[in-house]
């Protein structure tokens, strides 16, 4: 996984709650086998004014130029300012991978979606929980600021805006760990081996009914 | 305090290790695996050189691309097939054991995991799907997982986690006659709203709960998600183990005697402390639709769309609009005069087979209203499709003109060929009516088995109960 420490970012405002996983990636991109590449479908059905199917080359589609993201004042934008329950719906991974592909590295919003969010710090992607009243604060100072920038600081769990004003922000020690290392958390779990084999074999004990078949 | 609820008394059970802060290694026990959410969790094994930690601990199925048409020629859509056909590969590789698309046991994952005891009281149990939730009627404690987990779960039989908070949903007194655990659980949500259960694992509890079959309670945890929890959970008791019994993986012999005595301890104590605590009053409970995109924006029948104009606060007000113009729909229009053009009967959340008999009830000598397109009856697994059969029930479907189909995920989220056109209006007894989930521009209202069945043969949403049938 790729590691994030801190970015100054361009900023793209998406002024909706409760935006979906089924919204961020339809689901006729999950047939694809892989991890990358979806990028290009991100948003897919609010980007484009045609219906996307997998292996279509999006460069050729006509955009929509009502969604935020097809303005050329946030083209190259990394970090999505959003509303509450961002996330929320199918846990498809197919999610993040597409926001990390299209260029996104911090997602700041009022609240998300527990599995979008855990999907999220596994693929290097900061989900930044702001007060609702900051959000709220910083999409009124995103419209009218063209190249508007914040700087976003995982290991000092700050955003600062381009005034200087600072948002503290809470994160959780061991995903802080995992993203500011990209560590592979499997490895890490698989330093316990001993500890999951004893385990195992005590529950095999208590509840045999569980390893039978 | 020594007090536990059932969440605080599964999660102990689990727990391998934990750090200072809490992060935990959790031991997990079932891990159910579909077609979507794995492929790339399978290439991370092989390209790390990984084992998984337990086959015999995972079972999968396919269900979303799965054709619920003729299957005798296999899948025709070659995206659809090479997934299918990836996951077969994948469990054959890995010795993983698998209900492929012709098995007769084969199902939507959360419908198959019950119905052959793989789900059982106690465990622990992951899939990469959100609605994983369904699992905790059984009282187990089952959530939905990330590709990146799933293979974490193949690798280390394990997965990291914080603990969540513990919230109590309790449905007290009786729910009306004609109110099903659909009705309960739209209320559920309407009430706590989409977000509500968000850092929680919900224990529904109640009178009304206690009272529902084991299959209405799958219904209610199944949509624990659509409340954002991150689990639901609904404690054991003799219903419980009753469902258990004698399924192919539960426990026989002397072990059905142990592992059941384990499961009747396995209830919150009485003083159990909960973060947060919510009432509803069951007798309050109408039949429920929901008029825009998003679970939460749910109404009871004989209400009307709501106005826009009526709201506040100016992010939700513009969500309302958008959601309106999005599913053709004008503030204060009786939900009753609301006319939909298709009907589609299944999925994980009303799949089973008690959900086919309450259609079958309401449909039984009737005709598909005029201006209804299609019905699509899609069960939620072999199993359930062959015992509908046996009763009769498909004859009564496809003599009131209703399509009768193969088991899979079909137009719930319409990954196969079953899928809504742009402004198609459908009345559908699965669990998200988002925008474009049923099809790109398709118009979701999310209902019960009975109201899509009463929607099938009068043409417009109803309340069942004053339906003579
Ligand atoms: S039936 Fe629908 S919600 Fe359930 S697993 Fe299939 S796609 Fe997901």
């Amino acid at each position: 996984m790729q590691a994030f420490c801190r970015l100054n970012g361009l900023v793209a405002p998406l002024d909706r709650s409760n935006v979906d996983t089924d919204a961020i990636i339809p689901k006729q991109f999950l047939k694809s086998i892989k991890r990358t590449g979806f990028g290009p479908n991100l948003f897919d059905e609010w980007r484009y004014l045609d219906h996307g199917e997998l292996g279509m080359d999006c460069s050729k589609r006509p955009l929509n130029p009502d969604f935020v993201l097809n303005q050329p004042r946030y083209q190259g934008a990394q970090i999505l300012l959003a509303r509450d329950n961002f996330g929320c719906g199918s846990s498809r991974e197919h999610a993040p991978w597409a926001m990390f592909d299209y260029g996104f590295r911090v997602v700041i919003a009022p609240s998300f979606a527990d599995i979008f969010a855990n999907n999220c710090f596994k693929n290097g992607i900061l989900p930044v929980v702001l007060p609702v009243e900051k959000v709220a604060r910083l999409f009124a100072e995103v419209a009218p600021t063209v190249g508007y920038k914040l700087d976003v600081d995982l290991e000092k769990q700050q955003v600062t805006t381009p005034a200087g004003e600072v948002f503290e922000f809470a994160v959780d020690v061991f995903r802080k760990k995992c993203l500011l290392e990209g560590l592979d958390d499997i490895s890490l779990t698989l330093q316990h081996v001993e500890e999951i084999k004893a385990f195992e074999a005590r529950r095999k004990i208590e509840e045999p009914w569980l390893f039978s078949s | 305090m020594s007090e536990k609820t059932l969440y605080d008394k599964l999660w102990d059970r689990h727990v391998v290790r934990c750090d200072d802060s809490g992060t935990c290694l959790l031991y997990i026990d079932r891990h159910l695996v579909h077609e979507v959410t794995s492929p790339q969790a399978f290439e991370g094994l092989r390209l790390a050189g990984r084992q998984p930690w337990r086959p015999g601990a995972n079972l999968a199925v396919p269900d979303h691309n799965v054709p619920t048409t003729d299957r005798s020629e296999g899948i025709a859509d070659p995206l659809s097939r090479l997934r299918v056909e990836t996951l077969d590969a994948n469990c054959a590789d890995f010795g993983i054991t698998e209900f492929a698309m012709n098995d007769i046991r084969q199902g939507i994952v959360h419908i198959i995991g019950p119905e052959q005891g793989a789900t059982l009281p106690g465990m622990t149990i992951v899939c990469g799907d959100s609605h994983t939730s369904t699992h905790g009627a059984l009282g187990s404690l089952a959530f939905g997982i990330g590709t990146s987990e799933v293979e974490h779960a193949l690798a280390t039989q394990c997965i990291i986690q914080k603990k969540a908070r513990n919230m109590l949903v309790s449905v007290d007194g009786q729910v009306g006659v004609g109110i099903t655990a659909k009705d309960i659980m739209l209320a559920i949500i309407g009430k706590i709203g989409t977000a509500g259960g968000t850092g929680y694992v919900i224990e529904y509890a109640g009178d009304a709960i206690r009272a529902l079959s084991m299959e209405g309670r799958m219904t209610v945890c199944n949509m624990s998600i659509e409340a954002g929890a991150r689990a639901g959970m609904i404690a054991i008791d003799k219903k419980t183990i009753d469902y258990v019994k004698g399924r192919p993986y539960a426990p026989s012999g002397a072990l059905w005697g142990k592992a059941k005595t384990d499961w009747q301890s396995l209830h919150s104590d009485s003083n159990a402390h909960y973060d947060r605590v919510v009432h509803l009053d069951a007798d309050s409970i109408q039949p429920q639709v929901t008029w825009g995109t998003s679970p939460e924006m749910v109404v009871a029948v004989g209400d009307c769309v709501p106005d826009p104009a009526t709201e506040l606060d100016p992010v939700k007000r513009e969500g309302m609009q958008a959601a309106l113009a999005y599913m053709g729909l004008t503030a204060n229009t009786p939900m009753t005069e609301i006319y939909p053009e298709t009907v589609f009967i299944g999925s994980c959340t009303n799949g089973r087979i008690e959900d086919l008999r309450a259609v079958a009830e309401v449909v039984k000598g009737h005709k598909v209203a005029a201006n209804i397109k299609r019905v699509l009856v899609v069960p939620g697994s072999g199993l359930v499709k062959q015992q509908a059969e046996a009763e009769g029930l498909d004859k009564i479907f496809k003599q009131a003109g209703f399509e009768w189909r193969e088991p899979g995920c079909s137009m719930c989220l319409a990954m196969n060929d079953d899928r809504l056109s742009p402004q198609e209006r459908c009345a559908s007894t699965s669990n998200r009516n988002f925008e474009g989930r049923q099809g790109q521009g398709g118009r979701t209202h999310l209902v019960s088995p009975a109201m899509a069945a009463a929607v099938a043969i009068i043409g417009h949403f109803v309340d069942v109960r004053t339906l003579e049938v």
